[in-house]
């Protein structure tokens, strides 16, 4: 019942000519990948790609951050955020107001019509 | 196994013969990224057709009638209903911007006239009803036909408000918010097969919720460990056993699945069935982990099967059988030699979902450049399709495609280098009982039908 070259289905018995031609292509393309980022973990795959996938949504700025630099300003007017509310750097603390506000959806989908 | 040929099985000849039917949606190149959908799902009876997409909006189609007098227009999907499920959202406690994108819509079984769904985001699970009005009551006491009210002194006389036929009106309203139950981002949630209670996954853990009860859910499954850097693998995806109540799965980014049983313990942190397929040590390289991740996981109708999807292939897996699939379908293998190039364009991190149909005779799954792919479990026949405006003539066939990997490029054949990546199928759906079906490329939504059919 093994799937015989040519064919894509395979029935549990992996086909050793098929698995050596499979090596080749990733081996090389990982060599490729090295030669570009040497400095690539060496943990394949390992906790660096997860945590940047659970810390997905992160923004903007700390809260701890916000508060020290809220007590700190306490005496001085906070600046504003001036003509460009995307430049958050320097003295400036973003603080919710300046954050750009998200576009919100509320337009029918094009889907219904 | 005679008659494969040279690189390729024949299109599903006696078996197939998919047609294109409708096609949703905006035609203009520049695609706003709130269009881009990010969910399908048929409801039980294959007459509602949801989809969800990033801008967190919900559009329902529904299948007409057979109409004698106009024979082709034979079950077209039409918009029922349209809602705003989602909004975007900042927690300003975590500094986290939650997105408004629906990852998930599951229908409940049609238990009276109205419907529900459950719609869910990264953090918040909402159940919809829509239901019908084709009636108003006309003739109040207290206010005018346009509502104002009526000077209470004025009226003299009681009399009864009757119900007239108004046009029909489908509203859709939000009945239970199930909010605050995850720390991080859903992936899945699954209604369960006694109709009352539904699980919902993020990365870390699991929750099983009642329908009925919005401010309390039971943690079933949690991975988390005690160090986060000692965090190996996430939960990609789980789904409650379509007949078997107490019993469900649940995939991991390792390319592993386990099932639990919750009559076994209250925590099913230990599981009752462990799959993976074992692998060649000397085959491993740094993509090897990555494109074993587990992108989607679906029980077969049956309830003996289960299918699961990685980056290159489609695994069937018999339950009974926990050391190795039953069956192998590759999806695209010839991108294992461009595997550098989509890991630097994040490519190798898109999830793609798979289906089957109603009968578990066939599976579905998308793959790049709006192709999508078809395995006949029973002919062992598979097919490359794909979802395009020029192949958008009414009744249409779809003429199979074919990706040369080397060598010498075919007419018609599209080579490996050419393949759009931003074109990507991620999501489809096959109706619970004839061969219709509905891809989801980009921002438009495709709909095939059989032409036997």
């Amino acid at each position: 019942l093994a799937g015989g070259p040519g064919c894509d289905v395979c029935y549990g018995l992996v086909e050793d000519t098929q698995e050596k031609e499979g090596i080749l292509p990733e081996r090389a393309e990982e060599a490729k990948l090295k030669a570009k980022y040497p400095s690539l973990g060496q943990k394949p795959g390992g906790s660096d790609f997860l945590m940047k996938r659970l810390q997905k949504g992160q923004k903007y700025f700390d809260s701890g951050d916000y508060n020290m630099a809220k007590a700190k300003m306490k005496n001085k007017q906070l600046p504003s955020a001036g003509p460009d509310k995307n430049l958050v750097t320097g003295d400036h603390i973003p603080t919710p107001q300046d954050l750009p506000q998200r576009k919100s959806s509320l337009v029918t989908s094009k889907l219904a019509g | 196994m005679a008659g494969a040929g040279g690189g390729g099985c024949p299109a599903g000849s006696n078996d197939f013969q998919w047609c294109f039917s409708q096609v949703k949606g905006a035609i203009d190149e520049d695609v706003a990224e709130a269009d881009i959908i990010s969910t399908v799902e048929f409801n039980y009876s294959g007459d509602l057709l949801a989809t969800g997409d990033k801008g967190g909006r919900v559009v329902i189609f529904q299948r007409e009638q057979e109409n004698k007098s106009r024979p082709h227009s034979r079950g077209e999907y039409n918009v029922y209903s349209t809602f705003q499920s989602h909004e975007p959202e900042f927690d300003y406690l975590k500094s986290l911007e939650i997105e408004e994108k629906i990852n998930k819509i599951r229908w409940l079984p049609q238990q009276n006239a109205a419907h529900f769904l459950l719609s869910t985001n990264d953090k918040t699970i909402k159940l919809w009803k829509i239901s019908e009005r084709d009636k108003r009551a006309e003739g109040y006491n207290l206010k005018d036909e346009d509502g104002r009210l009526r000077d209470p002194f004025r009226i003299t006389a009681l009399r009864v408000p009757i119900l007239k036929p108004m046009d029909l009106m489908v509203e859709a309203s939000p009945r239970r918010i199930f909010a605050n139950a995850h720390t991080y981002h859903i992936n899945s949630i699954s209604v369960n097969s006694d109709h009352e209670t539904y699980l919902s996954a993020d990365d870390l853990r699991i929750n099983l919720w009642h329908l009925e009860i919005t401010d309390r859910s039971f943690n079933i499954v949690d991975i988390k460990p005690a160090n986060m850097e000692e965090l190996t693998e996430v939960i990609t995806a789980a789904e409650f056993h379509p007949h078997q109540c107490n019993v469900f799965v649940y995939s991991s980014s390792k390319g592993t699945i386990r099932l639990c049983d919750m009559r076994s313990s209250a925590l099913c942190d230990r599981h009752s069935k462990f799959f993976e397929e074992p692998e060649d040590p000397s085959s491993r390289s740094f993509f090897s982990e990555i494109i074993s991740s587990i992108s989607d996981v679906k029980f077969s109708h049956s309830g003996r099967y289960m299918m699961t999807r990685d980056y290159l292939s489609v695994k069937v897996w018999d339950l009974n059988m926990e050391s190795r699939p039953v069956e192998t379908h590759q999806v695209h293998e010839y991108l294992r030699s461009k595997l550098c190039s989509l890991y630097e364009n994040d490519c190798i991190f898109d999830k793609f979902e798979c289906c089957w149909n109603g009968s578990d005779s066939a599976i579905m799954t998308g793959s790049y450049n709006n192709f999508f792919r078809m395995f006949d479990r029973d002919t062992r026949r598979d097919v490359t399709l794909e979802a395009s405006r020029e192949s958008s003539k009414p009744r249409a066939s779809l003429k199979p495609r074919k990706v040369c990997t080397g060598g010498k490029r075919k007419k018609d054949e599209i080579s490996v280098d050419s393949l759009d990546f931003n074109k990507k199928i991620l999501h489809t759906a096959w109706h619970p009982a004839d061969n219709v079906i509905a891809v989801a490329a980009t921002n438009n939504l495709y709909i095939f039908q059989d032409k036997i059919n």
